[in-house]
């Protein structure tokens, strides 16, 4: 076999014995000829400490297979051009190819996915060299792979959902039964009414920006949500309002939000389907539409609110030039800058989710903020608590939050 | 049943997909893929509705001959000149006349808007960096450290000092230390903020994007 010599032929040898390993080589090699190698070939030596297992934390139907390169792969002899992977439900025949994969790495992982829950499998992994030698192929099983009910890595996120749904749903309790419960201001939300009103003297109209993501997205919810409360406002004071977007998903739930805030304000007369308007998925496209409702139609007061990108600067620089009234909010961080230069008024990551209910002052809403704020609270001390813990040098807690 | 209705579905999708974040086993685990797949149809019916909404908007703008009607003229010529190219004469593929004009009309002029923004970010940091308070001086000083870290003109200022105390150094422990302090303060919070709105959303509390109270 030649797997010895390699690894000896890193060692100083002596020229006799070199010699001796060359010919014990040779002849090896001319042996194993009639056992799966090529006439040409030499056998490389086999694939080091293979393994399979069924992948964890899955839904099934798949065996993880891993092994580390054969000793004359590249970092030895370098002949080794590939590994082969053969699949059987028996331990000694039946085997058939299910994957090769290209030599050159120190660590090789292949994911079955080919096989049914359940069932014993086997697997041989075999080295290959350019000349269609390879090495002596060994059994490794059996092993059945399974669906998991759980997800192992997940633990401190269930545990992190718990704490926070369970805090959430305790303060909407307590303000159900009318508790007092203080909320912070935020002066973004408390501008919304000076800002409607100031569209409604000049007699312009109100431009309203709900993000340029879907319906899929919480920060295009939360967008939706203000919108009513905006429309409410818009109905209320007469002042025409549009909603330029960027998906029709969005567009639908839109419209209804607007018609229904109009309906509910008793001024359903005032309501119009062109409020809300599809300019374009595509981004910059979308960025030129609202550009150029902003330079026509001057809006007195812009409200940016969902997920934005690149264009976020675009669109705020451009309601600063007409001298618009500009009250933004949105979770993307790297947005917030431009948004905090170039508007009046801006509502960072968490602000935003809490418009609707802060705007709304109903009593369960504003409970599940306060909720919030004590999940905040308690993750606060779970970072102090890690830095404290980590500086002595304990990681049982960062490693409990750790989600894979 | 109006309201309700769409409630329910909220409430069991809404749970169905913490419960496929937790559990693999079938048939929680295709749960995701399987909502994805039935929004991407969904909305690529929705985008039916887009196109009418926008035809629609247009038209009336024309026939009524509203003011700066000429643009949806434009809008409405962009609109049929990149789709009847696209579904009847040739395709989308390399070659053909949609092609052509994305890559010769759309592509420019979306570099454009891109483009736009240089001189954006030139006006906007033009007010952010007045330092007319501390909180703006301390922002300018901040800039100012990682704009010229990040050229190489910032080391060559600095050559006479040690390793690791040149300018790239200030730069990089400012974006690393506190800026990503900040930016994690920030993402921290939005992500609570995410868990409760979507909890208000699937016990129906928040019922506003159906248009309610």
């Amino acid at each position: 076999m030649l797997t010895p010599v390699s690894r000896m032929c890193c060692r100083p040898l002596s020229v006799p014995v070199q010699i001796l390993f060359l010919a014990v080589t040779i002849m090896t090699a001319g042996v194993s000829l009639g056992v799966g190698t090529s006439s040409s070939g030499v056998r490389p030596g086999p694939p080091v400490n293979p393994s399979v297992g069924d992948r964890p934390n899955d839904a099934g139907s798949a065996i993880e297979i891993t092994w580390e390169a054969s000793f004359d792969d590249s970092r030895g002899r370098g002949i080794v051009n590939s590994y082969s992977i053969f699949r059987s439900t028996e331990a000694v025949s039946g085997f058939a190819n299910v994957a090769t994969i290209n030599s050159g790495r120190e660590r090789y992982q292949f994911v079955d996915e080919a096989v049914e829950d359940g069932r014993r499998y086997f697997y041989k992994i075999v080295a290959e060299t350019g000349s269609g030698a390879f090495s002596e192929p060994g059994v490794i099983g059996p092993i059945i792979s399974s669906a998991q009910w759980f997800h192992s890595d997940r633990y401190s996120m269930l545990w992190a959902l718990i704490v926070v749904s369970t805090s959430v749903l305790i303060f909407i309790s307590l303000a159900r039964k009318g508790k007092e419960l203080y909320i912070r201001p935020i002066a973004g939300l408390q501008a919304v009414d000076e800002a409607v009103g100031r569209a409604t003297e000049m007699g312009r109209p109100v431009l309203y920006v709900p993000g340029i993501l879907d319906m899929d997205d919480v920060q295009t919810i939360a967008g939706v949500a203000i919108l009513g409360r905006v429309a409410r406002k818009t109905a209320e004071y007469e002042t025409p309002l549009s909603v330029p977007v960027s998906r029709s998903v969005v567009m639908s739930a839109a419209q209804e939000t607007v018609k229904e805030a109009y309906w509910d304000m008793g001024k359903p007369d005032a309501y119009r389907p062109e409020m809300v308007r599809y300019l374009t998925d595509d981004q910059f496209g979308y960025a030129a539409g609202v550009d150029g409702i902003m330079l026509r139609e001057r809006p007195a007061t812009v409200f940016f609110m969902g997920a934005f990108y690149a264009e976020s600067l675009i669109l705020a620089e451009t309601g600063h030039s007409i001298g618009a009234i500009q009250i933004a909010g949105t979770a993307m961080t790297s947005q917030l800058p431009f948004f905090v230069t170039a508007c009046d008024y801006t509502l960072i990551g968490e602000e935003l989710f809490a418009a609707g209910a802060y705007l709304t002052e109903d009593p369960r809403l504003l409970g599940s903020l306060k909720g919030q704020d004590v999940a905040k609270g308690l993750a606060i001390a779970f970072i102090f608590i890690g830095v404290i813990l980590e500086s002595f040098g304990i990681h049982w807690l960062t490693d409990f939050l750790k989600v894979n | 049943m109006r309201r309700e209705i769409p409630l329910i579905i909220t409430f069991v999708c809404g749970l169905a997909m913490i419960a496929q974040f937790f559990i693999p086993h079938s048939p929680f685990g295709g749960v995701k893929d399987y909502f994805q797949q039935s929004y991407m149809i969904i909305a690529a019916f929705a985008m039916l509705l887009g196109i009418g909404n926008l035809t629609k908007l247009h038209v009336g703008k024309i026939s009524e001959k509203r003011p700066q009607w000429g643009y949806s003229v434009v809008l409405l010529a962009g609109l049929l000149g990149m789709t009847i190219p696209g579904l009847f004469i040739g395709g989308i593929k390399e070659g053909t006349i949609f092609d052509f004009l994305f890559k010769n009309a759309f592509v420019p002029m979306s570099s454009t808007m891109f483009a736009l923004l240089a001189f954006f970010v030139a006006s906007a940091s033009y007010r952010a960096f007045r330092a007319r308070t501390v909180d703006a001086a301390l922002l300018l000083i901040a800039g100012f450290v990682v704009m010229l870290g990040r050229a190489p003109i910032g080391d060559y200022l600095t050559w006479f000092m040690p390793e690791g105390w040149q300018m790239s150094d200030y730069a990089n422990w400012i974006m690393e230390i506190p800026n990503t302090a900040g930016q994690r303060a920030i993402m921290m919070g939005a992500a609570l903020g995410v868990v409760a709105t979507s909890l208000r959303v699937i016990v129906g509390i928040e019922r506003s994007y159906l248009g309610g109270e």
